[in-house]
């Protein structure tokens, strides 16, 4: 392999990588909180992608416009799931709620399937996000670099929020112990509510990123990638908002570099992600960055 | 003791009511005939599953009656998964005792079924599965399209004499035994013409539902091939093909039947422009009155172009009522004895004869991405 393929490699990689970052960051986010692993995350991000689809082929609207209704629809849509599936739970086993979520995933697969028709859409990609640079042999399509920079954008934001804010410090009060932030007139429904808006709004974007990237919707578009990402903030530490972005830039250069290296190996591509999921979860359970919280009860 | 024996007579007494309910529902149905429709209406292959139903559909439509009786679709989506598959064509010969099926779209999801359909002997007719393993040995696997020994040898006679080509790259969709198929008889048919297996520079695999093949492509494109051949899904090559092109990658591509799709061309767009492919039915150049027929109908229908897959759909279910027609009988068995006496049927995608492997000889087509649309290039004979 010459040195500019491997450039070129290592572009598609973090490209890939910072996709998942992005992604997971949401997942980390409602899980870090709540200590719910929200199966539904991927479906979330499938109507991000299908609410901005719809925006602009049936509604007509230009694309920044179709973008913010589908993030703002999609985030409402998130709060109201966590109102009728979670919140009923809030005081049964974390099990009930795990189960929950794996319900409401299917539900929304499957609704999905007879509301938007199980043939793939093609997504509009703006002119913009569509053009291509090359850079020294290397070919970099536009919308690779801008998924880094709004990684980056909400990494920081992310950041700022929870350590900075006053509903940051309610968020991490209610991570750290729901009844004792009760105790303290800390709002939990209301701090639960915003996790899962911004968790909702995450997924949105990274749903009509991932179609910017991957022009092609379908109902069960978000079960690979919210799997992936999954698995993304496990590596990372989940729970750790900066865990997920490097767990996400891992497991796609991983990824990708196994084609790179072994191209016989190709057709095993997404077991990689899990053989590192596993391998994570033997040396190091709590992920790389994440802290040992101990068991609660 | 006297009470256990009580409680059995009941229960027996009750299963032989249930037993006569049961035949007096079935005799209540003898003026319909059922039709199983085994297709993936959701999943990766969802879109070519959904054509082929429009096409089986409309044939149904406009003829919906054999020997009196009317005949009753029953359709069930495989999924596009090979497990599922097998549960629903269980469903369909146990639950809905259908008489004769027609399906799938995709050899493997075919191949999942064949053994249910073979055990309980009901004979099916695959609408577009191309792989040889889908009728091989399997007596009761009909099919109304050409295969990919052919398929692959008539792509590497276009690539090689047409093309020109003398650096061919593969990317194989390595979960579908139709594009692994394929790719293989593409390969044999290419080295024989060439001579040199170090004409194929590079093979490269990805999964069904994959979104990202920049890794892949790179690596081909360091081995700088003439064409491309990537037999697979219409979705995974029109992101392929797409990525290809954003890679800076100007090779020629090269497909089988699976990309006959307008969802194809939606989804790759520009990308896409000048790609080929060997299909079975070209929309702008009907061969017979059947085509004609059959087009005016789907046209009226839909309001839209059928997919060459609509058209083999049609067929299935029309080879099905000729089957039954001169059977003269709804009986599995005897609609299987026919369909294998099937003969110059005038088919809308050509005639279809079933050969002794329970195979159609059909001519193929080529067809090429202009101006946003599929344009008929030449039609190749077996």
């Amino acid at each position: 392999m010459d040195f500019q393929t491997f450039l070129q490699q290592f572009v598609n990689a973090l490209s890939l990588g910072s996709l998942y970052a992005l992604i997971a960051i949401g997942y980390t986010m409602v899980y870090g909180i709540l200590r719910l692993i929200n199966f539904a995350h991927g479906d979330i991000f499938m109507v991000g992608g299908y609410l901005a689809f719809y925006g602009v082929s049936t509604f007509l609207m230009p694309w920044w416009l179709a973008v913010i209704v589908a993030i703002a629809l999609t985030t409402i849509f998130g709060v109201g799931l966590e109102r009728v599936a979670y919140r009923p739970l809030r005081d049964s086993p974390r099990i009930s709620i795990m189960i929950s979520a794996i319900g409401a995933s299917f539900l929304l697969e499957n609704l999905a399937i007879v509301l938007f028709d199980a043939r793939p859409k093609a997504f509009h990609v703006p002119e913009f996000f569509a053009t291509n640079f090359i850079l020294g042999g290397v070919h970099i399509a536009s919308v690779s670099l801008v998924i880094p920079v709004v990684t980056a954008v909400i990494l920081a934001v992310l950041l700022w929020v929870v350590h900075s804010t006053r509903v940051g410090m309610a968020m991490r009060a209610v991570s750290t112990d729901i009844e004792a932030a009760r105790l303290m007139a800390i709002d939990v429904d209301r701090i639960v509510s915003i996790t899962f808006a911004i968790g909702s709004a995450l997924a949105a974007i990274g749903g009509i990123m991932y179609a910017l990237k991957y022009p092609r919707l379908e109902p069960l578009m978000g079960i690979m990638p919210g799997l992936k990402c999954f698995i993304a903030a496990v590596i990372g530490g989940i729970g750790s908002i900066g865990g997920a972005v490097l767990g996400g830039l891992l497991l796609g250069i991983i990824e990708l570099m196994t084609v790179a290296f072994l191209p016989e190996l190709t057709g095993y591509k997404d077991a990689f992600a899990f053989v590192l999921l596993i391998v994570v979860l033997l040396v190091k359970p709590t992920g790389l960055l994440g802290k040992n919280q101990g068991e609660k009860v | 003791m006297k009470k256990i024996a009580s409680a059995l007579t009941l229960v027996a007494a009750l299963v032989s009511a249930a037993a006569i309910v049961s035949c007096s529902t079935s005799s209540s149905d003898s003026d319909v005939i059922k039709i199983g429709v085994f297709e993936p209406l959701t999943g990766a292959n969802g879109a070519g599953g959904a054509d082929e139903v429009d096409g089986i559909k409309l044939a149904n439509k406009l003829f919906p009656k054999v020997l009196g009786k009317t005949v009753q679709l029953v359709v069930v989506d495989n999924k596009s998964d090979k497990v599922e598959a097998a549960n629903a064509a269980t469903v369909l010969v146990q639950k809905e005792k259908v008489k004769a099926v027609i399906g799938s779209w995709g050899s493997s999801l075919s191949m999942s079924g064949g053994p249910i359909f073979a055990e309980a002997k009901v004979p099916a007719v695959a609408v577009s599965a191309t792989n040889p393993n889908v009728t091989k040995g399997n007596e009761y696997y009909f099919r109304v399209c050409f295969l990919d020994p052919f398929q692959g040898t008539v792509n590497a006679a276009y690539a090689f004499n047409t093309l020109k080509a003398k650096k061919v790259a593969i990317i194989r969709e390595v979960s579908n035994d139709y594009s692994v198929g394929l790719a293989k008889f593409f390969v044999d048919g290419f080295v024989k013409l060439s001579g040199d297996p170090a004409s194929i520079v590079a093979t490269s695999d990805y999964n069904t539902g994959d979104q990202d093949f920049s890794a892949q492509l790179t690596n081909i494109k360091q081995f700088n091939p003439d064409v491309i051949f990537a037999p697979g899904n219409y979705t995974e090559s029109a992101l392929i093909i797409k990525q290809a092109r954003a890679l800076g990658m100007t090779a020629q591509f090269l497909g089988g039947d699976t990309w006959d799709f307008n969802a194809f061309l939606e989804i790759g767009g520009a990308a896409v422009e000048g790609a080929t492919f060997s299909t079975f039915f070209a929309n702008d150049v009907p061969i017979n009155k059947t085509s004609e027929t059959f087009l005016k109908a789907f046209r009226e229908e839909y309001k839209k172009e059928p997919a060459a897959v609509a058209a083999l759909g049609y067929d299935a279910y029309m080879v099905i009522m000729d089957a039954i027609t001169r059977a003269n009988s709804a009986d599995s068995q005897k609609i299987r004895d026919a369909l294998t006496q099937t003969k110059n049927f005038e088919g809308s995608a050509g005639s279809i004869t079933i050969n002794a492997e329970r195979n159609a000889d059909k001519d193929a087509v080529f067809k090429t991405v202009k101006g946003g649309k599929f344009v008929f290039l030449t039609t190749v004979k077996p």
